[in-house]
């Protein structure tokens, strides 16, 4: 793809000191370095909207799973990145992966190589909570909200989060100045905001260093939202998210790809 | 130009030392990454290592030592520096005893950098009197 110029650069992982670790390959000869290293997961997709803000007339090659394919449809479809600008190198996840992530989808739509492993339809995580009775399932999540460290790792750390000004650091939302944040207030903004664009890869509940199940919050709100209106984010490049109508201007932003 | 790469280095924030990523973009660091695979952080940061690569560019970083003069900073060599430094240690010493001075390390340097600082305090001072930042 290098060789033949189809693509500028391919963003993926390069072996360094033993870690994989992202890089954007822009010569065939680097490609020794590079590595696909499925247990060391890094928001792929989100690095190339800082590639493509600089270079938005370069084609640019970036490997995805099936939760990064998904969040790129999510960041075509708010205008973060251009298609056409975009090659997507597809790689499945194994059974394994898949079944430790819960994953309703552990492939791209095309694969380069290797197997497709089977979709996993399990919610145990959020019925075990569900199933707690009201009060002892809010002190349950209040306990785990009052851990927060206010890091906003789950946000940076997030492929399907661009907004350039962030709500959780509004001060007419959230208090600022405390610590832990507001809670639940904190939180539920967040879960509230990714209700139709979580593309559940879990890399903000693996970013969390207070080990705080927010993707199981996530995984609430967007089983909710696909209940509700039937609509699953990044899916379907041509849906809009049902929420879009609230208009809280998110979705106007001018990305790249406007 | 088009290049970007992650470089895997350590949080110089606090005592902790989580792994980290510095991106770099034709050149200039733009951002942080937590390090995924770091065995004891484990891709956690806390909000200062997530904004660790703010400090590098800052106007306001020193990059050069400064020595107070007529009661106004300005800058100077390493080699001056380290002379003035020297000689009004030596001469405290002397007049006050060792035990007149205290050193004072910090938690962003390495455990080696640490090491070699209370050894210096022990044996070319010659004095137990070695603090820390996290006990301060
Ligand atoms: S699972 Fe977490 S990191 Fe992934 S898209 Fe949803 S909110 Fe973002
Ligand atoms: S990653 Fe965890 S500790 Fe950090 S802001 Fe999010 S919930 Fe709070
Ligand atoms: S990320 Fe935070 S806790 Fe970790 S070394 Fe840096 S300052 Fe310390």
């Amino acid at each position: 793809m290098l060789d033949e110029n189809i693509v500028s650069a391919i963003l993926g992982l390069k072996l360094s000191h033993g870690h994989p670790i992202p890089f954007l390959f822009t010569k065939s000869s680097e490609l020794g370095k590079w590595v696909f290293d499925e247990s060391v997961r890094y928001p792929l997709t989100k690095i190339l909207i800082k590639i493509a803000q600089k270079y938005p007339d370069q084609k640019i090659g970036v490997v995805v799973r099936g939760c990064d394919e998904r969040s790129l449809i999510e960041l075509f479809k708010n205008y973060q990145l251009q298609k056409d600008k975009v090659i997507a190198i597809g790689i499945p996840c194994s059974q394994d992966l898949a079944n430790r992530c819960r994953c309703e989808r552990p492939f791209p739509s095309e694969i380069e190589d290797g197997e497709f492993a089977k979709p996993v339809e399990d919610y145990s995580d959020i019925e075990e909570v569900e199933k707690l009775p009201e009060q002892e399932r809010f002190l349950y999540w209040m306990s785990q909200f009052g851990k927060c460290i206010k890091c906003y790792g789950c946000r940076n750390i997030c492929p399907a989060c661009f907004c350039p000004s962030c709500t959780l650091e509004d001060e007419n939302l959230i208090k600022p100045g405390g610590m832990p944040p507001e809670i639940p207030i904190f939180h539920l903004h967040k879960a509230y905001h990714m209700a139709d664009r979580c593309i559940d890869c879990g890399l903000c509940e693996e970013a969390c260093p207070m080990g705080i199940p927010v993707r199981r919050l996530y995984r609430k709100v967007k089983k909710a939202v696909k209940d509700l209106f039937g609509y699953i984010p990044g899916e379907n490049e041509d849906e809009k998210g049902p929420l879009e109508f609230l208009g809280d201007g998110s979705y106007e932003l001018p990305g790249t790809g406007k | 130009m088009l290049s970007y790469e992650t470089i895997l280095t350590t949080c110089t924030y606090c005592g902790c030392g989580c792994g980290i990523l510095l991106e770099v973009l034709d050149g200039r660091i733009i951002g942080t990454l937590p390090q995924k695979d770091h065995t004891i952080t484990q891709g956690g940061l806390c909000i200062k290592g997530w904004n660790v690569h703010q400090f590098i560019y800052d106007q306001g970083r020193l990059k050069r030592p400064l020595v107070k003069r007529d009661g106004k900073f300005t800058e100077t060599t390493w080699e001056e520096a380290i002379e003035e430094v020297a000689t009004k240690l030596n001469r405290i010493k002397e007049e006050y005893g060792p035990d007149s001075i205290c050193g004072l390390t910090s938690a962003r340097c390495t455990n080696e950098e640490n090491y070699i600082f209370q050894k210096w305090m022990r044996a070319v001072i010659g004095t137990n009197n070695v603090d820390h930042c996290a006990r301060l």
